[in-house]
């Protein structure tokens, strides 16, 4: 018997192009009719469904590839959706009703969605096809930059419009000598007037961004991949990466060959259908009322008409909205709606305070707002863009009007004051009404419940504090806005940072102390909590805080590292892994006289003395010591080695002394104490033959300086390090290890590696901490402090006789 | 016929530091003497019952050891594993008389 036959026959729906817009058609289509459509995805790239308006923040360090995955494969499978991921679709057959994949496979339909998106412009200068010369459309461009950050040291970005300028502060961030070249007078001239636009191109130059304007690029040269970028005045601009953003050009191919109307787009009505009526089209792809699209916000509204319309749920035509742009750049705050451009019919408000950066430009016509720029403080765009968008009269308010809702909305400011039909959330369309309907008959109670389920700041993520706000009107006291904190261990409620803040703040200055005041629940905590808690003393309080050997792993208290059969191993310091026939020789002796059965080379250029027992340690150390050899710290959640390579001295390929700058490193860290093992490495060129890039600190040296690198970890799970900067003196290699050293030292929880930490923070706020001078000296001042008083010998120490007890027994019973 | 251990002196309580340990050496293997925050004694075979981890280089708190191989807790009063470990190491009679220390160790 077919049992198949019993069920009613669903329609065959097929998506082609598996993008933001056509994913978002399948929403709403299956939240009005979870059972009526078998699914059928093409979509070109081998990925599931991606936010792309998150590749800058990608690309700027700030998220990570897996954060903006909107759609994974899972989802297509829960909603049992055939997903054709890496085959584009290459030809639609409209009276068989067929697609046919570029792989051959084919799929019958009732109904078609066409979602191809569209393609970046690139403009045919010469060499605009050398290897090099990219645009920015996918998350196959952002890897193309970052990889091209990390080999080459300048980039050169055409066009200064939103996409462009995302770009160029992403190339910046990582490390890039970045120009931006707008043919314009003024940047982002759609969006902002020439005042805002001057104050842009200011901020972008602070950003270590170089923008020219009115640049006519002629040319792109270059020997088998791009060189130098040619200006029509001649200038020459060297490149190793050319980003065109120049602006999208509706994706038609698939429809054209298909016979459907075409203008500039893909054409359509009101309800989304193309010449065809059983074929929808939706996105950056569509031409509606001659008008092609590029922004987030209608194109998801389109989704909604097409939804409607394909599950005969409702018949609303489609009517554009005015649409708001922000920058995503972070620290720059600008919201730009609506027309500013003004005519003989529209009037002008302009509020500027030059001194603080502030440039605010509303335009009115018949006592309607009609256009809104905001610079320099943007906290206020949802209420002009509501006041835009519902055509409100201002006549009551105009004289208040520029100085935002707080003046002139009756003294209340913020969302409280907005009317339930404003948008929160300019890129899903979702209103205060719908968001606070949600949060009361769902019983929502955080921003990511809110985000689930109504889309509110999911996608470009700006007006999540708006949402935030929301919760905290809807819900009074019962939100709670702190995120779920981990306790340290069991013996507290309390998180890491809380306990770190605390003995700042309230100047705790031993473990019984901090217990104390932070109600702990155990008599004395316990061997987590303990070690953690002596080390942010340590850290907290230098030369004033009396270390706690209580509260010390074994191999910290004993300077030595315990093996399974509870004896000891001893890895003397060798400065930047160098040596020497009379250090070797001290070696030499020391394992004959103390019989000590292996000696082992380690992964740090080290020598490793295993197998010696308890009481052995001080007399191996005297030996050493009096040698030259001090303690390698091998044992600790300390400065280990710095590994380095021969460098300029010795190498034909090398490009600066690494071997120097690596005993410079190793002189000046030694001996601290941080959140986990901490380990550097230097290498004499990019060759990298030190393997820098998979270490706590690397640093790498070309022809023209020095690169810093952090976060990388070859440990169980591998991390490449990200590029924190590249400097060109020795000094600054120095300046910048130590600010880094401490900075992990004072942010880090403990037993977090500087890989962990940095995926937790963000490189880019890393970045930020040290790129600004005089907080790097701040921080290096710090260290260098605390280093004065933490650089002695523990070994040194206890082959004098200190801490005896520790290596001795306290009876022998016969 | 069971042979009686004999009270030894073994030191002073003021010989471990608080909340730390010393190590008495005897024929067979050593043991652990360890010192709480209160001024408690307690005395067991210094390997934990896991890998024989020196429980003596462990950290002290409460009435407990972590063992410095793996984290396994162990109880100072009966030698027990804390949950989810298990497994038990044999304590030691141990007496404080005045800073005395005492322990009865099997001939």
């Amino acid at each position: 018997m077919n049992m198949i036959a019993k069920i009613p026959a669903r329609r065959r729906l097929i998506l082609i192009g598996n993008g933001m817009a056509g994913v978002r058609a399948l929403e709403e289509i299956l939240t009005r009719a979870p059972d009526v459509f078998d699914i059928t995805v093409f979509g070109a790239e081998p990925h599931g469904n991606y936010n792309r308006i998150m590749l800058s923040p990608v690309l700027a360090g700030e998220k990570t590839f897996s954060d903006i995955v909107t759609h994974d494969r899972d989802w297509y499978e829960t909603n049992a959706i055939e997903l054709i991921a890496g085959e584009a679709a290459a030809t639609i057959d409209r009276d068989a009703k067929t697609v046919t994949g570029a792989n051959g496979t084919v799929r019958p339909y009732d109904a078609l969605i066409l979602a191809t998106g569209s393609n970046p412009v690139i403009i045919p200068f010469p060499g605009h096809d050398l290897p090099g010369v990219i645009a920015f459309r996918d998350i196959g461009d952002v890897d193309t930059m970052l990889a091209a950050s990390r080999t080459g040291t300048h980039a050169v970005v055409i066009g200064g419009g939103l996409l462009g300028l995302e770009a160029a502060n992403g190339l910046a961030r990582n490390g890039m000598d970045t120009t931006v070249l707008h043919l314009m007078p003024t940047l982002m001239e759609r969006q902002l007037d020439p005042v805002s636009a001057g104050l842009l191109k200011k901020d972008l130059g602070h950003r270590g961004m170089t923008v020219l304007t009115e640049a006519n690029t002629k040319a792109i040269h270059g020997a088998g991949k791009v060189e130098t970028v040619e200006l029509a005045d001649g200038t020459m601009l060297k490149a190793d990466l050319v980003v065109m953003a120049v602006g999208i050009r509706p994706n038609t191919a698939l429809a054209k060959s298909a016979g459907l109307d075409i203008g500039r787009g893909v054409k359509v009505d009101d309800f989304m259908r193309t010449s065809d009526p059983a074929i929808y089209a939706v996105g950056e792809c569509v031409e509606h009322n001659g008008a092609v699209f590029g922004l987030v916000a209608p194109l998801f509204d389109m989704a909604k008409i097409l939804a409607d319309h394909v599950t005969n749920t409702a018949e609303t035509p489609y009517i554009p909205a005015v649409t708001g742009t922000r920058l995503k750049v972070t620290g720059i705050d600008m919201f730009s709606a609506g027309d500013f451009t003004g005519d003989d019919t529209t009037d002008d408000v302009i509020f500027r305070d030059a001194a603080r950066g502030v440039h605010k430009h509303l335009t009115i016509r018949d006592n309607k707002l009609i256009g809104a720029v905001l610079y320099g403080e943007a906290a206020d765009s949802g209420w002009y863009f509501d006041l835009i968008r519902r055509g409100a009269d201002i006549s009551d308010i105009r004289d208040m009007l520029v100085f935002g809702p707080g003046v002139a909305g009756g003294g209340d400011s913020g969302v409280e004051s907005l009317p339930d039909t404003a948008e929160i959330c300019g890129c899903n369309g979702v209103s205060k009404g719908r968001i606070l309907t949600a949060i009361a008959e769902l019983k929502l109670t955080s921003v990511d419940e809110v985000r689930a389920r109504t889309k509110a700041s999911a996608s470009c993520g700006s007006c999540t504090c708006n949402v935030e706000k929301l919760l905290q009107f809807a819900l009074g006291d019962g939100y709670d806005a702190t995120p779920k904190i981990k306790a340290m261990c069991k013996c507290t409620a309390h998180g890491h940072d809380a306990v770190r803040a605390a003995i700042v703040e309230r100047r705790l200055k031993s473990i019984p102390a901090v217990m104390r005041a932070l109600d702990w629940v155990s008599p004395d905590g316990c061997a987590s909590c303990r070690p953690a808690l002596n080390f942010y003393l340590l850290c907290a309080w230098p030369g004033e805080y009396a270390d706690d050997a209580r509260s010390r792993f074994v191999n910290e208290r004993m300077h030595a590292n315990i093996q399974k059969d509870g004896t000891y191993s001893v890895v003397p310091r060798m400065w930047g892994g160098v040596t020497s026939a009379k250090e070797l020789r001290a070696i030499a002796d020391v394992v004959d006289k103390y019989d000590i059965p292996t000696v082992k080379v380690t992964g740090g250029q080290r020598i490793d003395l295993l197998g010696v027992r308890k009481e052995q340690l001080p007399h191996v150390w005297r030996d050493l010591n009096a040698a030259g050899m001090v303690s390698g710290h091998a044992y600790g959640k300390a400065l280990r080695t710095v590994k380095t390579c021969v460098g300029s001295e010795w190498c034909r390929f090398g490009t600066q002394d690494s071997t120097a700058m690596g005993v410079a490193l190793e002189k000046m860290t030694w001996g601290s104490w941080t959140p986990h093992k901490t380990k550097m490495a230097v290498s004499g060129c990019p060759r990298n033959c030190a393997e820098a890039t998979i270490k706590d600190f690397g640093v790498i040296a070309t022809e023209s300086g020095w690169d810093l690198h952090a976060g990388g970890n070859g440990g169980i799970t591998v991390r490449v390090t990200d590029l924190l900067a590249k400097v060109s003196t020795e000094e600054e290699v120095l300046e910048y290890a130590a600010a880094f050293m401490q900075l992990y030292r004072e942010e880090a929880r403990y037993l977090e590696r500087t890989a962990p930490w940095i995926e937790r923070v963000g490189v880019a706020y890393v970045r930020d901490r040290l790129s600004d001078a005089g907080g790097r000296r701040l921080l290096r001042d710090r260290f260098l402090e605390s280093q004065r008083l933490a650089q002695s010998d523990p070994w040194a120490e206890r082959a004098e006789g200190a801490e005896s007890h520790e290596f001795r027994s306290l009876a022998t019973v016969e | 016929m069971t042979e009686t251990a004999a009270w030894t002196r073994v030191g002073a309580i003021d010989d471990i530091p608080i909340l730390g340990s010393r190590v008495v050496a005897t024929p067979t293997e050593d043991i652990a003497i360890f010192r709480t925050a209160g001024d408690r004694i307690f005395a067991l075979y210094d390997r934990c019952p896991h890998k024989q981890g020196k429980l003596s280089q462990g950290i002290v708190h409460g009435t407990a050891v972590t063992c410095p191989l793996h984290n396994w807790v162990i109880g100072l009063d009966d030698g027990l594993a804390k949950d989810p470990d298990e497994g038990c190491v044999d304590t030691v009679p141990v007496r404080l008389e005045g800073r005395d220390i005492f322990l009865a160790v099997k001939p």
